[in-house]
């Protein structure tokens, strides 16, 4: 095959399918009870030096306390999939658990505005860095999750996101049309929250899927976190709702409230008031200090951290909002 | 005469360029303010795509991120990111609305850094999102930006997103699909579309209190003007009325 262009960034995980083939053949595949604390399940499958992956959006369905669960653990030197990161990346370069990074989406938080912990980490220098697309990273993640070593897309022909991407071009044996190369990416862990689990692993959510269905595919190892566990028999009633089935999941963790401040669809909106907080506390050095501790470090868990942060009458409001019922007439 | 302010004409004649029955893939902001606005008067069949994968949404009010529950409210889909991008993959999506910290000639963005140094940036901004995805995939891209010469340079820092890459043919030979590329340039001085041969940017209207001299002082490049340029037709009572009312009521984009 014909490369015709390549970028020059570097490859962070290894897209060779057999090698992902021979993790799989070895992965459990017993209808076994995995629930267990969130802080445990961090312990046992997110490792120093790992590629990580978080599902969701940013901060919408995002498994918000794994990521602070991971910073209090004080995990380093992992790779990261920047893909649509926003508030997750936020908390994670808080804790600069990561030096090496696919970038698709990173250190703004939409219309919010730019994080300046995110971009600051990312000005020192500390991290290495290779830029994609959402679209791109979707597409790699299909690929994983297809057992393919790559996909062939057309997007960032022509563009310095090509140049500094892994990506190679060439050019296709049935219509001669140039197509780039999207190399698959098995992550090594990764953590996707959800509305409703059963002990074993099989996942419900509601609302946009994002990118978490090949995810799911594609990751070695698989944290679930979950609004709420439910009985086996709910699954089984209508398995046309399962997203998530139970053979690519390691762990369960019952998480109320797990992607607060972010939204969860259908139970709660995002903490406007509180990811502001964020963004104009990490201005300041030690105040930011300040901050970590008291809402990651000294909290034993997210329903600490929830209880410091307004608690159940905030989680009501929430609700409230995330259910439009200020437009009920 | 009717007041308005700057945001509120931009993203008036933006509305005006989506017409009833088309696709188009937005952001939060003033991208999303346009289209909604397009909705409630001249497109009311225009259908709205998020990239993380709302399609059709019925939006209740501005969306904070294109993740939110907003972007699949009363939708026709709550998809996935693979399902919006493999849309305008396929050429089913017709317009997408985008910006950047800078735009050249050609309509190519950047968002990615400011400075030259790619591992050690002197800003590093998010990258480039869905933007390149939606700028190489979708018919028509729109750009909706207020016009400094900090914005408008000759040369991007780093390009994010595809425009007309080095003008002339060189978007066709890229590999990027074939028809796709960017249309219209909307900001607070005028409106831009690019010259069909050499697709460097061209004035076509300028908007009421402005004039060519300030849109071409307020440009690091020399722009190409229409021979039939025109007066930007000004935000209309009615139009007004909607985005203030309707639209943006809590001013999350207008008020900014």
């Amino acid at each position: 095959m014909d490369i015709i262009d390549q970028g020059q960034g570097t490859l962070f995980a290894d897209p060779d399918p057999d090698k992902a083939r021979e993790f799989f053949r070895a992965k459990n595949r017993k209808m076994e009870n995995k629930v267990m604390n969130l802080k445990d399940a961090i312990t046992k499958y997110v490792h120093d030096g790992d590629y990580l992956a978080i599902g969701g959006f940013g901060a919408n369905r995002t498994p918000v306390a794994a990521c602070h669960e991971i910073v209090r653990q004080g995990r380093k030197n992992m790779g990261f999939a920047g893909h649509t990161a926003t508030h997750d990346m936020e908390i994670l370069s808080a804790g600069e658990i990561y030096n090496r990074l696919d970038v698709a989406y990173v250190v703004g938080l939409e219309a919010r505005g730019l994080s300046p912990c995110s971009r600051s980490y990312l000005e020192s220098g500390k991290v290495k860095v290779t830029e994609w697309t959402n679209y791109s990273l979707t597409a790699r993640l299909k690929a994983a999750a297809m057992g393919v070593p790559y996909v062939p897309i057309r997007n960032i022909m022509g563009t310095d996101t090509l140049k500094y991407s892994a990506a190679k071009t060439t050019k296709c044996p049935y219509t001669g049309k140039k197509v780039v190369l999207m190399p698959a990416l098995y992550p090594d862990v990764s953590i996707i929250h959800v509305h409703e689990a059963d002990v074993f692993g099989n996942s419900k959510f509601r609302g946009i899927a994002v990118s978490d269905l090949d995810l799911a595919n594609a990751t070695r190892r698989l944290i679930i976190t979950t609004e709420r566990l439910i009985r086996h028999d709910e699954i089984t009633i209508n398995p046309s709702l399962t997203r998530i089935p139970y053979i690519l999941v390691d762990a369960v963790c019952e998480v109320p409230f797990g992607a607060y401040p972010g939204t969860m669809p259908y139970e709660y909106f995002s903490d406007e008031d509180h990811l502001r907080e964020w963004m104009a506390v990490e201005k300041d050095h030690e105040k930011f200090k300040e901050f970590l501790s008291r809402n990651i470090f000294d909290c034993k868990d997210h329903d600490e951290y929830i209880a410091r942060n307004g608690g159940p009458k905030k989680m009501r409001e929430l609700r409230a909002k995330e259910l439009l019922l200020h437009k009920e007439v | 005469m009717t007041e308005y302010t700057e945001i509120e004409m931009m993203i008036c004649v933006a509305a005006r360029e989506l017409e009833n029955g088309a696709t188009v893939g937005v952001g939060t902001g003033a991208p999303c303010a346009a289209s909604m606005l397009a909705q409630k008067t001249s497109a009311p069949d225009l259908v709205i795509i998020f990239e993380a994968g709302g399609i059709c949404p019925e939006l209740p009010e501005m969306p904070i991120s294109v993740g939110d529950s907003r972007t699949f409210y009363k939708a026709a889909m709550a998809g996935s990111m693979g399902d919006t991008m493999e849309a305008c993959s396929r050429g089913l999506v017709d317009y997408t609305f985008l910006g950047g910290a800078q735009i050249d000639m050609y309509g190519n963005l950047n968002s990615t850094i400011i400075g030259t140094d790619h591992q050690k940036p002197k800003v590093r901004l998010p990258g480039s999102g869905g933007a390149n995805d939606f700028a190489s995939f979708c018919w028509r891209m729109m750009v909706i930006t207020p016009q400094d010469k900090r914005r408008f340079v000759e040369k991007l820092d780093f390009r994010t997103t595809p425009g007309w890459l080095e003008g002339g043919n060189s978007r066709d030979e890229s590999g990027l699909p074939l028809g796709s590329g960017p249309y219209k340039i909307i900001t607070n001085m005028a409106v831009m579309d690019f010259e069909p041969e050499t697709k460097r940017m061209r004035v076509i209207s300028i908007n009421q209190g402005y004039s060519l001299t300030d849109v071409q002082e307020n440009c690091g490049f020399e722009l190409l003007t229409a021979s039939n340029m025109v007066e930007t037709l000004p935000p209309q009572e009615n139009e007004l009325h909607i985005l203030r009312e309707e639209v943006d009521p809590y001013r999350y984009v207008i008020g900014r």
